[in-house]
């Protein structure tokens, strides 16, 4: 068989953010990279790249990665100023270097939001999303109060919805793809995700107003409309999830008895 | 093979499975009922530590602390949500038998003694199966979206060594959402305040007092810092070690340290010897290749597994006819075709890449191909089953599964072996607990596919919930805290690694030491290993390790966030693992499941056990220093295992 995608190397000027520390201050450095394969992915590029640096006794460049197949979310990377890259519905690690060509240069930077503050280089602290999880992105259940899986049918439409929600990665790309640093899209998710369940319904009210409360607390902005998340999701969360957390919260503080 | 042999295993006095005895059916309702009990109100004056937040970790944590207990949970990434188990595609099992084809309890009890080829003890065996649809009940009630029918019940599909449909699912990403289930649970008893939660936190030692677990080192690898937590109890649930083979589908932050490191304390590790190579997997690019990606084995239940009858075959493959495939899986195991086990699928497509059949550039790949399905169902169903795989093949290849058929090989996945446990899960230090696939326990020899989410939240919701507090009310445990002898050691000897690391200064990387263990691992000890090779690679690890230790290049410091430096602790324990690996492999004279032996096959290359020899998990302690690593100093304990249930026959996917 033919393949179609023929092995060339390319020759790429990367400017990559360095930062030591936290508080240090950070610049851009540029590194010339010859005859990278076209089969690699981004972070096997940065991965050539750290041993070049290591063989000449450089520091290598810090950056977050773990599973390396577009699920665990902890690959980031604004590459030349879109978040994972130029690819819909792809991660970082998931972005392979035929999608560059030959002479390019590729501007790498780490997600941009105060409420992500940079660890070192590339890498960002992302733990307020876990204490927005912890406000209320849960069903109070404990282990062994479940009832039989089939007792409480669900639709297949608002499955599937739930489902689409409930893919969310939780990387942050849609607040470093934000103007405002909006978290809408990962707490909508959430949000949208329970209570389109039965199961999620007795505490809808609740959960909604502590992660919204947690979200702003954490600093990240609020939503203008511009739909910059959706396209930089790789899960694909919609924005229509947005939509439907305002109606939730909406619900929440006007008309719910849960006596928020 | 002869049937029904008796073993002729001695039992090691060390170790005590706690198993029970009599009907298999009743042993863990009998067990629980005569394990001690703490008082709810005397729950809270017990900690308890958790190591890792995948599936086992996360679901642990979170029902101990719903039951009172104080936790604190660990893990090495920035968030506990990016375990591992988040990558798991297909599905969980569950003895539901929704699908009115026949499954029961006994069934998947059945089919998983089988699947794991005769090395998994029954009585643990029999429990998963027992709890797992409790699990489906408990996700369920989380609101994990599984996949529904139009009436709204919960559907199912099919997977390797099962005849029925007893697998749940949500689209090609059930562990992600069966992790953040376990997750969201955990994170709410963060909110309720009884589980502490400690990110990006690597356990570098175990610490003990008087030879029981009482806690653990971390280094904190954003500021670098030491710090030494104390407590009653101790679970691992740190994952398995594929990754020493460099490549494989784990992600690459994957290790065996935490394991180790208690293994070098006193833990006996079970079985390493036992990996599993996962049959679809997208096949290597090339020598910058940093792991490999899995295409779920829910795939084999609609593409059609098959290679060109002419192995100097030039045509595309979609312009190869029906009369010049072998649909080689169909042909050799009619009755399971292409859903035989995974070991039994990866040896078949590593057979007929051996014998010049491959497919693609390196000719190290064999075709899956939904051409068949598409025809019959439209690309439209195909798509909403499996769309999501697809994409990502499309996304690592740039081609077009839907109208070019998929490349696939072989791949490390899974890791059988592991801490030895006896029923409680306690491993053979007092207080120190396993979960998941860092133990040993359930899957014998080989896993079957949808049972390592089944077996990690086994673990974590419904067995330690009750075992644990059996270890409280009967052990005497003084308060310890941080000025303690041995904690000030353990953190000691833990900053004294980490300073020798980064003084070695030499001019080898890292990764490049790696990559070499992973070649020898891969190529001697893989899919076939005989005793040339296993003894060969033996040396050429003892040689890499020494190689290491003298000239391995770590750079920056150890006070700050430092990425080559966690690696660089990492493979230094696989290289002493990776050994003990080898040395199991080579002990372990037969061949059963994932572990295949050239010299002990088949005229029709199939697996041939030794039940008269080998009926046992092989245990091993290690008797040599903690500083250093010394490969014979590993000694061999045997726990027999009995089958009064399902009768050790050979294993046939055939008829």
């Amino acid at each position: 068989m033919t393949t179609p995608h023929a092995h060339r190397g390319l020759n790429l000027t990367l400017k990559i953010w360095r930062q030591p520390g936290p508080n240090a201050r950070g610049e851009f450095r540029t590194y010339e990279m010859q005859n990278v394969s076209t089969d690699m992915s981004f972070l096997e590029m940065l991965d050539v790249l750290n041993e070049q640096l290591i063989a000449k006794g450089e520091e290598p460049v810090a950056f977050d990665y773990d599973c390396r197949e577009g699920i665990c979310g902890m690959c980031s990377l604004m590459i030349n100023g879109q978040a994972h890259g130029p690819d819909r519905a792809t991660t970082t690690c998931q972005l392979h270097m035929r999608r560059f060509s030959d002479g390019d240069t590729i501007v790498i930077e780490p997600w941009r939001a105060s409420a992500f503050p940079v660890i070192r280089d590339l890498a960002v602290d992302r733990s307020a999303f876990d204490r927005i999880i912890t406000a209320g992105g849960y069903v109070s259940v404990n282990t062994g109060n479940a009832q039989d899986a089939n007792c409480l049918p669900v639709g297949r439409d608002r499955q599937e919805k739930s489902m689409a929600a409930a893919a969310c990665i939780g990387c942050g790309a849609c607040v470093a793809a934000c103007k405002n640093a909006s978290a809408m899209l990962f707490v909508s998710a959430k949000v949208s995700q329970l209570a389109l369940l039965p199961q999620g319904v007795p505490e809808r009210a609740r959960r909604v107003t502590r992660m919204v409360a947690q979200m702003d607390k954490e600093g990240f902005g609020g939503c203008t409309n511009t739909y910059e998340c959706e396209a930089a999701c790789p899960a694909e969360v919609s924005v229509t999830n947005i939509a439907r957390l305002n109606r939730e919260y909406l619900r929440a503080v006007v008309v719910s008895e849960e006596g928020v | 093979m002869a049937e029904g042999h008796a073993t002729t295993t001695q039992g090691s006095p060390r170790l005590q499975s706690n198993a029970p005895t009599g009907d298999v059916t009743t042993r863990w309702d009998r067990h629980k009922f005569d394990l001690k009990l703490v008082n709810p109100a005397n729950k809270r004056k017990f900690n308890i530590i958790v190591v890792g937040t995948g599936l086992a970790g996360s679901s642990a944590a979170a029902s101990l602390a719903e039951l009172g207990y104080n936790v604190k949970a660990f893990c090495f990434q920035d968030s506990p949500r990016r375990a591992h188990s988040i990558a798991a595609q297909g599905g969980i099992n569950a003895t539901k038998n929704y699908c009115n084809d026949g499954d029961s309890v006994w069934r998947l009890f059945y089919d998983t003694v089988k699947g794991g080829d005769f090395r998994a003890r029954e009585s643990n065996v029999y429990r998963l199966a027992s709890v797992s649809t409790n699990i489906v009940d408990q996700c369920v009630s989380q609101g994990v979206p599984f996949q529904r029918d139009y009436g709204g019940l919960l559907a199912n599909r099919s997977f390797g060594g099962a005849q029925v449909s007893r697998t749940f699912y949500a689209r090609g990403q059930t562990g992600q959402q069966l992790l953040l289930g376990a997750y969201s649970a955990l994170m709410r008893q963060v909110d309720l305040g009884k589980v502490k939660m400690f990110a990006r936190r690597e356990m570098l030692d175990l610490i003990q007092v008087d030879g029981v677990a009482r806690g653990i080192v971390v280094r904190n690898l954003i500021t670098g810092e030491f710090e030494s937590h104390t407590a009653d109890a101790v679970l691992l649930c740190t994952g398995g070690y594929g990754n020493v083979f460099y490549l494989s589908t784990n992600a690459k932050g994957c290790n065996v340290t935490a394991a180790w490191r208690c293994h070098k304390r006193g833990a006996f590790f079970a079985n390493p010897c036992f990996t599993q190579i996962h049959p679809t997997c997208i096949p290597v690019s090339g020598d910058h290749q940093s792991k490999l990606t899995l295409m779920s084995e829910s795939l084999r239940n609609d593409g059609r597994v098959w290679v060109p009858k002419n192995p100097g075959e030039a045509r595309p493959a979609n312009e190869i006819p029906d009369d010049d495939r072998d649909y080689f899986l169909e042909r050799r195991y009619a009755a399971f075709g292409n859903l035989v086990p995974r070991d039994v699928a990866s040896r078949a497509a590593k057979k007929a890449c051996d014998e010049g059949f491959g497919v693609g550039e390196t000719k190290l790949a064999v075709y899956l191909d939904f051409r068949d399905t598409i025809k019959r169902d439209g690309a439209a169903v195909v798509k909403g089953k499996y769309g999501n795989l697809f994409q990502m093949y499309a996304k690592i290849t740039g081609e077009d599964p839907y109208s070019t058929p998929m490349r696939i090989y072989p791949a490390v996945h899974y890791t059988m072996g592991g801490l030895w446990v006896d029923y409680n899960l306690q491993t053979t230090i007092p207080g120190l607990y396993c979960l998941g696939e860092a133990n040993f326990s359930d899957h014998g020899a080989n896993r079957l596919g949808a049972s390592a989410l089944m077996q990690g939240l086994a673990d974590g919701y419904f067995v330690i919930p009750y075992t644990i507090g059996h270890h409280f009310a009967t052990s005497k445990l003084p308060k310890i805290t941080d000025d303690h002898p041995e904690v000030r050691g353990a953190v000691e000897a833990a900053k004294a690694r980490v300073n020798k690391l980064l003084g070695i200064k030499g001019s080898r990387s890292v990764e490049s030491f790696h990559r070499a263990l992973g070649k020898i691992m891969w190529e001697k000890c893989g899919m076939a290993r005989n005793e040339a090779g296993l003894k060969f690679a033996e040396q050429e690890i003892a040689a890499l390790r020494n190689e290491f230790w003298s000239n391995v290049r770590v750079m920056g410091s150890g006070e700050a966030f430092n990425q080559n430096l966690e690696r660089a602790g990492r493979v230094a324990d696989f290289l002493e693992f990776g050994e003990l690996l080898v040395h199991d492999a080579l002990t372990r004279e037969e061949s059963c499941g994932g572990h295949f032996r050239e010299e002990h096959q088949t005229e029709d290359n199939e697996a041939k056990r030794n039940d008269a020899d080998f009926c046992h998990a092989a245990a091993w302690e290690y008797t040599g220093g903690h500083d250093s690593f010394v490969g014979q100093k590993e000694q061999l304990h045997k726990e027999p295992l009995t089958f009064e249930n399902v009768h050790l026959t050979t294993r046939s996917y055939r008829e």
